[in-house]
Order: C-alpha cells, then sequence, then structure tokens
C-alpha cells in the first residue's frame, strides 16, 4: 500500500486548479507552476526509489481489494518514466516562461500543460485498464486544447488532423476494453493477465489484441498509421511541440508494451511477426520521411516516427535484453526529443525562421547553441559516447541474439539515416551563413535567449551526455524494469496480494 | 437481446464508417457520434443483459438475493458518455473555428503540410 503511486497523478491537478485561480497573475503563475513541477520530479524520484527498494509500489484505493476497486500500481518502468516525465515537464515549463505570449498564459496555457502532466503520470501509473482510458482521454482533451491554443491557421489545420484520428484511436480502445470485459468479466490488468489465457475463443482474443495494436499504434505513431502526427506536431508554441514530441507518443508506446506484455504475451505467432514488420517499416519511413523534408520540426517530428521503430523493435523482439533496450530508448529518447524541439525554438529565435533554407549562421554567431543542437541530435543519430548510441546498441545486439540479422541491418542504417538529415540541419542551420536576403529581417527579429529558456535545454543536454557516460545505472534500471515486465507474475503478485 | 444489440451494433458502425469516409467534416463528426454510440452500446451487450433484476441489497441482507445484473457497464458507459460529450462539443467548436479560418471544410483541401505543399499539391507526402 503505498500513497507515492497517487502523488505524481494528483499533484498536477491541484497545481492546474491553482493555476486557473490565479490566472491573471502571471508571476504567481510561474511560481506555482515551477513549485509543482519541481514537487512533481521530487515525489518520481521518491517512488522511483521506493520501488527499487521495496519492490513494486501498488495502491488500492479506499481499500477497495484488487481487482474490484481502482488500482495504481508503479513497477520500474512506470517509475522511471514518471521521474522522466518529471524532468521534461520541468523542463518544458521553465522554456514556456520565455515562449508563450502573456495572452496565451492569462487564457489557460498552464493549467492545460499541468492537467496534461497529470492525465500522462496516470496513464504510466494505472493498473486499471478503464482508468488507462480515461487517462488518455484526460490527455486527450489537454492536449487538444494547447495543441490549437491561439488559433493559428496552420494550427487549426493541424489540429484538426489531429483531433480526428486521435479520436477514433480511443474509440478503438474502447471497443478492444468493452470486448475484454465480456470474454473476461474484469479490467483490472493483472486480473486480466490471469484471466485471459483461460478464455476459450483464442479468435476473439487475437481480435481483441489487434484492436489494442490499432488504437496504441496511432497514438504511439506506427507504420501506416503516423500520418498525423507530422501533419500536426510542427503547428504549435515550440514548448508545446516539445512536451507532445516528448511525452504524448511515449504513452502510445508504454500502452504497448503495457499490453503485449500483460495482457496478451507475445508468443511469437503472427502478432510478433506484424509487430516486427511494423517496427521495421517505421524506422524507414521514418527516417526517409526527415530526409525528404526541410523545415527544422517537421524533419523532428519524423523523426520522433522512426524512433517509436526502435522501441516497438525491442518490445516485438520480446527477449530480456531487446526489452531492456526498449526501455533505455524510451528514457533516452524523451529527453533527447523533448530537447531538439527546445533547441529547434531558440534557432528560431537567433535566425527567425523554421525553414531551413532561411536560417543559417548561428555556429558562427552563438556557438553555444550549436553545442546544444550538436548533443541531443547526435545522440539521437545514436554517436558514441552519447546515450543513443548505447541504446541502439543494445537493441541491435539483442536483434543479432535473436537471429534477426534483417532487423537488425535496417536498425543500423536507420542510425546512418538519421546522421544524414540531422547533418542536413546541422549544416544549413548552423554551418551555412545566414541568406543574405533575409539578414536584416532575421537580425530585427532576433530576440535575446532568456535564462528560462537556455537553462532547460543546457540541463538536458547535461542529463543525456551524463546516460552517455555513466550508462550503467540506467542499463541496470531499464533491465530491472525488462526483468518485470517479462516475468509479469510479480506485478500480478503485487496488484492482486497473492491470491492465486 | 444479445443478437438485437448486436444488430443495432453492427448497423451504427456501418453508418459510421460511411460517414467517416466522407471528405466533408460534418459527415465525418456525425459518423464519430455513430462511433461513439455504437461502442456504448457494445459495452452494454457486454455486461450480458439477460433481465436480471437490478443489484439492490433488500433490507436486513448483507448481499443481494439470487442473481442480479452486473452494474459496472452502466457505470463504465456513463463515464464514455460524459467524456464523448465534452470531446464532441471541444470537436465542434474546433471544426466551426477551422472553417472561419480556413474557409473550407472538404478534407481535400486541407493538406497544406507535406513538402513545399503549394508548388506540388498533388504530393502524397504526409496528407
Amino acid at each position: 500500500m503505498s500513497g507515492w503511486t497517487l502523488i505524481p497523478v494528483v499533484l498536477p491537478f491541484a497545481v492546474a486548479a491553482a493555476s486557473l485561480l490565479l490566472r491573471n497573475r502571471a508571476r504567481w503563475q510561474t511560481a506555482i507552476g515551477m513549485t509543482g513541477a519541481a514537487l512533481h520530479l521530487t515525489a518520481g524520484c521518491v517512488l522511483l526509489w521506493r520501488v527499487q527498494r521495496f519492490g513494486i509500489q501498488v495502491l488500492h484505493v479506499a481499500s477497495w481489494p484488487a481487482p474490484f476497486g481502482i488500482t495504481m500500481a508503479a513497477d520500474h518502468l512506470g517509475a522511471l518514466l514518471v521521474v522522466i516525465t518529471g524532468i521534461v515537464y520541468t523542463a518544458v515549463f521553465s522554456y514556456s516562461q520565455a515562449d508563450i505570449s502573456p495572452e496565451l498564459r492569462k487564457n489557460g496555457y498552464d493549467p492545460l500543460l499541468h492537467i496534461l502532466i497529470g492525465g500522462i503520470s496516470g496513464a504510466f501509473l494505472t493498473g486499471d485498464l478503464f482508468n488507462l482510458y480515461v487517462w488518455f482521454e484526460v490527455m486527450l482533451m489537454a492536449s487538444f486544447g494547447l495543441l490549437v491554443a491561439g488559433g493559428k491557421r496552420k494550427q487549426l489545420e493541424g489540429g484538426v488532423k489531429y483531433v480526428v484520428i486521435n479520436l477514433l484511436a480511443t474509440l478503438l480502445f474502447l471497443a478492444g476494453l468493452g470486448l475484454v470485459f465480456a470474454v473476461a468479466g474484469t479490467l483490472n490488468m493483472a486480473h486480466l493477465h490471469q484471466v485471459l489465457p483461460s478464455v476459450p475463443d483464442r479468435g476473439l482474443v487475437a481480435a481483441i489484441s489487434v484492436l489494442f495494436l490499432t488504437a496504441f499504434g496511432i497514438k504511439a505513431g506506427l507504420f501506416p498509421l503516423f500520418f498525423w502526427l507530422p501533419a500536426s506536431y510542427h503547428t504549435p508554441p515550440v514548448s508545446v511541440s516539445a512536451v507532445f514530441s516528448g511525452l504524448l507518443t511515449k504513452v502510445g508506446v508504454y500502452a504497448l508494451i503495457r499490453t503485449f506484455t500483460l495482457l496478451f504475451p507475445l508468443d511469437g505467432a503472427g502478432l510478433q511477426n506484424l509487430l516486427l514488420a511494423a517496427a521495421a517499416l517505421t524506422m524507414v519511413t521514418g527516417v526517409l520521411g526527415a530526409a525528404a523534408h526541410a523545415e527544422f520540426r517537421r524533419i523532428l517530428s519524423f523523426h520522433i516516427i522512426s524512433q517509436v521503430g526502435y522501441m516497438v523493435l525491442g518490445l516485438a523482439l520480446f527477449t530480456p535484453l531487446a526489452m531492456a533496450g526498449a526501455v533505455f530508448y524510451l528514457l533516452h529518447h524523451i529527453l533527447v526529443k523533448a530537447n531538439l524541439f527546445l533547441v529547434s525554438g531558440l534557432s528560431r529565435q537567433w535566425t527567425g525562421s523554421f525553414e531551413l533554407e532561411k536560417m543559417g549562421g548561428i555556429y558562427r554567431s552563438r556557438a553555444v547553441l550549436a553545442l546544444l543542437f550538436f548533443i541531443p541530435a547526435f545522440s539521437l543519430a545514436g554517436f558514441p559516447p552519447l546515450s543513443g548510441f548505447w541504446a541502439k546498441m543494445v537493441l541491435i545486439r539483442a536483434s543479432l541474439e535473436a537471429g534477426q540479422f534483417g532487423l537488425a541491418v535496417v536498425a543500423a542504417m536507420v542510425g546512418l539515416l538519421t546522421v544524414y538529415s540531422m547533418s542536413k540541419i546541422w549544416g544549413e542551420a548552423f554551418w551555412k551563413p545566414l541568406p543574405a536576403m533575409d539578414a536584416s529581417g532575421a537580425v530585427e527579429g532576433r530576440r535575446r535567449l532568456s535564462a528560462w529558456s537556455l537553462a532547460p535545454v543546457a540541463l538536458l543536454a547535461l542529463m543525456t551526455v551524463t546516460i552517455g557516460i555513466w550508462v550503467e545505472p540506467f542499463v541496470n534500471l531499464s533491465m530491472a524494469a525488462a526483468h518485470e515486465l517479462m516475468n509479469p507474475e510479480g506485478y500480478v503478485q503485487a496488484v492482486l496480494g497473492g491470491s492465486p | 437481446m444479445e443478437s438485437m444489440l448486436a444488430l443495432i451494433t453492427g448497423c451504427l458502425v456501418a453508418g459510421s464508417i460511411y460517414l467517416m469516409l466522407s471528405r466533408n467534416l460534418i459527415h465525418f463528426i456525425f459518423g464519430l457520434v455513430l462511433a461513439g454510440n455504437a461502442v456504448n452500446l457494445l459495452i452494454f451487450a457486454a455486461g450480458r443483459p439477460n433481465g436480471d433484476p437490478p443489484p439492490l441489497i433488500p433490507p436486513g441482507q448483507w448481499a443481494p438475493v439470487g442473481p442480479v445484473a452486473n452494474s459496472l457497464p452502466q457505470a463504465l458507459i456513463l463515464t464514455a458518455i460524459v467524456i464523448s460529450f465534452a470531446l464532441l462539443s471541444f470537436v465542434f467548436i474546433l471544426f466551426y473555428r477551422a472553417y472561419q479560418e480556413l474557409g473550407t471544410i472538404d478534407t481535400e483541401t486541407l493538406r497544406n503540410d507535406g513538402p513545399a505543399a503549394e508548388v506540388t499539391p498533388h504530393s502524397e507526402d504526409g496528407a
């Protein structure tokens, strides 16, 4: 019984309420938000520590025993993701001080961001399938608001696509959930792990698992369901794209991991091959899309897709090492991707544009910013000794060990292509001199880079380097998470309390 | 009872898919409404509505006497209805705002998201 599983969920909602009440006082909003984000991060760290020390943390809300009541459960994966969420939350909230206009903050940007984080944390920590659906909806609602906040033309167009496909995905999820209830009579995920294997109608169970795969595949941006992502992620303010790209698609990946380890463990049959193929195609199409584009944030959006492919590859291989690789990749990727989006915002402030054509000269005029791009960008591409190198190495090694040589080659090649598109950004935005025709306008629009926005970018870059150099504890944590995922009996026991 | 529910759910899903395939965003919303209702009926059917009495505990007892209906699906549907109500009202406003700004509700014209979309209007990228 541990209340710590509830704090990272309840806290952001409390902060949101306070922030809504004080929406006309920017300073108070900043103070409350920063405190809330720091507390959220602290609570996440305590939770992770408790999971390390005492094992899986479970809370039965109002003491209704599982599987009858609402259950919150934090294993290594959930706790790690909550910590990373806390880091991104703090970084992005700090960044938004410099990025978000006062009008937008008055119109409720802050509460929406807090609610979004609450929903994300809830999705990571819930032990109940229906609650997962509710948290998805909470997240979705907040993300709709954030995506179109400000109501620019481009945002509305991206927003329509995002909203339409995501609503469809949640409906598919809800339908799958209803069918699970029909065949199993329970929605507690640990209980389902026990009940689902004994359902006589295997065909129906397989159909349900495909419903979940489609629903979460849309959320995660899996091939061929990713097209909404690059159509919308480059439209909102930079802070919003950073939090979306870091966390939202990863909730989809998390749900995929949870579903296909706990509810429908992959067993080498058709579904596993489907996931492997989808992972490979996701990696390839994502990176090719990135190669074709010439707008900073669009390139980054396509990279999200290709990176999601790596994580799903780890899940689909379904060996302990591969699972650890997927978890490590997830952690590394959230930090790096959020940071890259933040850097894109800083670069825009400096050059006045997101179009690579119109950018340039950052390396010469602002070497620090160039360095801050270089670290996450080449970590994403997998350069040693940065975090991405280890993440890719573990996954490629796992695919070799599983005898999937083709997939190992694909993963390595996609890494190379990632370098290509990153060097495109590097060459165009950082090395090339600023195009003369726009030079005057850009200099005029150039704003001093504020400490609110530089500090989080620098800290996230520092974390990427730290994970790269001091990799062992992070790999150990991922291995522990993978061990729990591959042997769900421990999770089941912790939730259901020993009853068979 | 269940076969009738299954039939209705099937018809609703078929209708909603037909509507959602339309290029008109308004048709799409109505498709979404139908799909939401279909899913709610699906959950209702999942609770095996076979005419059992409601789960009320008679005075002086600690547990219901005899078989009672499963009330959980109703709770789930109620939650889903409330959520979808909020989401749909947001979607209506969003589409209206999009119509005001973009001047169209035809999805074919909402394709300003590929690389250099204005140069090659038939580009298949990202749309």
